[in-house]
């Protein structure tokens, strides 16, 4: 059974998904973060394919992904690291990344290579979600692949539904409108928009990302939802001294 | 076949919206409403007399009789450097900035890369009395310092981009972050037929004036509304998507396109995408653009700012990849020798841009009775430092040449 699948099959809450960018701080670093990840008790982790042009973040994740990209970080090496890393490791995992690397790598040969590393499920913010309907849904029911597609306080309804539809492991649901890393509380209509959400019968666990940075916003968006995504601060937590392990241990242990 | 785009968003396999979520109600907003709101008799009749009493419109169709000569066939510049600002970019901001007004958006963003379309935004957002914050690449607000004033003083707030290459295509990238971050009220004014859909149709439709007033005063001069050839620059490509929008169903009529070769097409300092680039997304667009292998995109070089952008329009990919465009290179050295020379022979200073335009005309093989036009799609007063600089180390080839 796919491990994310089975995840939101055995908890409906308090889910925490961590990203971080692959090659970043080190190039070799990936396996090490994933098993310190699970080491820490995280449910699930999104590693970050690093991209020249990263549309929708913020400073953290560019600086990160140019520093990865610097480092040597591409595909095909990040599928070899994962290989690695499967092998002593049964957490989740799913890569994110935009439409255009996995586009030059080969829709299809991207697919079936992450199956056999390890890799789980994927999140890929533009991609249209029409494309991947009459493109690419047969392929990742192929490879037995998961799909999240995002929703945020601008999606219709109706657009809710059809991500919700199509969505096969959880529904990302970015709490505002902005680029990641953002920090703040968690607003009165952020909560409204969350509770609306809870109100549309959606069969698709759902998962809050962008501006979840610390305790405080991680327990909160967990009220609203199965679980959280926290991205950014731990980022900016792995590029502080000491080992991968102890910045892993130590930021984890202040979230839960 | 087509040329135009259809209602998916796609020309050929071209164009299309790959957006993240966070734009998609905004970018659909647009979609459904633009062709609606451009073409209400309102909005026109506005939009025209804006081209005519603020813009300066039309720009003359100018038989250039030396470089005609020189070149062997009737060579034609429609002179959009005599435009407001000086370039042909303002076309589309004033249709842009009416059309957020009818949207009701009170803020306005742009990229820019030269500044000339960080200029042309700036003005209409201050003939319209509504706030402007233009992103410019940190080096570009280096190299470009008049414009940069120009903007300030037009009253619009220049914010450095610093990520990435620090150029044009990362001040595109901190624009759609601001839209991003700020979905409700603000507009943002694209400078090129570059984006999701519909900005490259939409830009398209605004620049679409200049071959307009291209057919009727061809037919004034020469008896015909069609010339046999139609020659543009092309970055993202607006200035060229205007020049041959009334012509793209004529097969009579040969469209040219300009791409800026840097220092040489091999020499890995180029902007010549269509050559060097593959098919991808840039900017939200499914086109060609210049990327490695791994799909991470190159950041171009040209001596023309206004070139500089690694991609190319969809509407461009869709016509050339279909032979219906023909496209040509010019490196930085032959664009600077067209400008001097089209200086010297007419009396008029082009921009860097338009010159790499001027610089292939003697490539194209013509018959004496051919009728070439030439979109000038900017003057030359911006580009006086480079110029400046290949006078001083050219001195001697110019002054004993006449």
């Amino acid at each position: 059974m796919n491990r994310i699948i089975d995840l939101f099959y055995k908890k409906k809450k308090n889910i925490l998904n961590v990203y971080f960018t692959a090659g970043h701080p080190k190039l070799h670093d990936t396996a090490e973060i994933i098993s310190s990840l699970e080491q820490s008790g995280v449910d699930l982790v999104e590693i970050g394919m690093p991209y020249s042009d990263p549309l929708a973040d913020g400073t953290t994740i560019q600086n990160s992904s140019q520093i990865a990209l610097k480092n040597g970080m591409n595909l095909l090496l990040l599928m070899d690291q994962i290989t690695s890393a499967r092998k002593v490791t049964q957490l989740p995992i799913i890569l994110m990344g935009y439409y255009n690397q996995v586009m030059q790598f080969g829709e299809e040969r991207f697919l079936n290579t992450a199956k056999d590393a390890g890799v789980d499920g994927m999140i890929i913010p533009d991609l249209p979600m029409d494309v991947y309907e009459e493109q690419f849904q047969s392929l990742f029911n192929k490879y037995g692949l998961t799909i999240s597609f995002l929703v945020t306080p601008e999606t219709s309804d109706a657009r809710i539904r059809q991500a919700d539809k199509l969505s096969t492991a959880f529904l990302y649901v970015v709490s505002k409108s902005s680029i990641t890393g953002s920090s703040g509380d968690i607003s009165d209509k952020q909560k409204a928009y969350f509770n609306h959400l809870n109100t549309l019968d959606l069969h698709t666990p759902r998962l809050i990302g962008f501006g979840i940075h610390d305790k405080h916003t991680f327990e909160t968006a967990c009220q609203y939802a199965h679980g959280a995504i926290i991205g950014s601060a731990f980022i900016r937590a792995l590029e502080g001294e000491g080992t991968l392990e102890d910045k892993t241990v130590g930021f984890i242990s202040k979230i839960r | 076949m087509s040329y135009q785009v259809d209602n998916q968003g796609y020309y050929g396999e071209f164009g299309g919206a790959f957006i993240p979520e966070m734009l998609h109600a905004n970018i659909d907003q647009l979609a459904k409403q633009y062709k609606i709101l451009i073409n209400d008799d309102g909005f026109q009749k506005e939009f025209k007399s804006l081209l005519k009493d603020y813009v300066g419109r039309p720009t003359p169709l100018y038989l250039a009789k030396r470089l005609s000569t020189k070149i062997g066939a009737r060579v034609y510049l429609k002179r959009e450097d005599l435009n407001h600002t000086g370039a042909h970019k303002i076309n589309n901001t004033i249709g842009q900035i009416l059309l957020a007004q009818r949207l009701g958006k009170k803020r306005i963003i742009a990229e820019t890369g030269a500044g000339q379309h960080g200029v042309a935004t700036a003005t209409v957002c201050a003939l319209m009395g509504v706030e402007c914050i233009v992103y410019m690449g940190k080096v570009d607000i280096a190299r470009q310092a008049p414009n940069v004033a120009r903007m300030r003083m037009l009253g619009a707030e220049v914010r450095p981009a610093l990520s990435g290459s620090q150029t044009l295509k990362d001040a595109t990238n901190e624009a759609i972050r601001d839209w991003i971050n700020n979905p409700a009220k603000t507009h943002y004014i694209i400078g090129s037929v570059v984006g999701p859909h519909p900005y490259p149709d939409m830009v398209a439709r605004f620049q679409s004036v200049i071959s307009e007033e291209i057919q009727w005063q061809l037919k004034e001069h020469v008896g015909r509304s069609h010339p046999d050839y139609v020659v543009a620059c092309v970055g993202g490509g607006s200035n060229a998507a205007g020049a041959f929008y009334h012509y793209l169903d004529n097969e009579d009529v040969q469209l040219v396109a300009v791409e800026a070769a840097g220092k040489g097409i091999d020499s890995g300092a180029s902007a010549a995408t269509s050559v060097l680039g593959s098919k991808g997304i840039i900017h939200g667009s499914r086109t060609l653009l210049m990327q490695t292998k791994d799909g991470q995109i190159i950041e171009p070089y040209s001596i023309s700012a206004g070139l500089d952008y690694p991609g190319i329009g969809p509407q461009h990919a869709h016509l050339i990849a279909t032979g219906r465009a023909q496209v040509f290179s010019a490196t930085d050295e032959e664009a600077l020798e067209a400008a001097m020379e089209l200086s010297r022979i007419e009396g008029i200073i082009p921009a860097l841009e338009t010159a790499h335009a001027l610089a292939i005309l003697d490539r194209i093989k013509v018959k004496e009775d051919d009728v070439i036009v030439v979109n000038l799609s900017g003057r030359g007063d911006k580009d006086l430092a480079t110029y400046i600089d290949y006078l001083d180390n050219n001195q001697g080839e110019h002054i004993s040449d006449e």
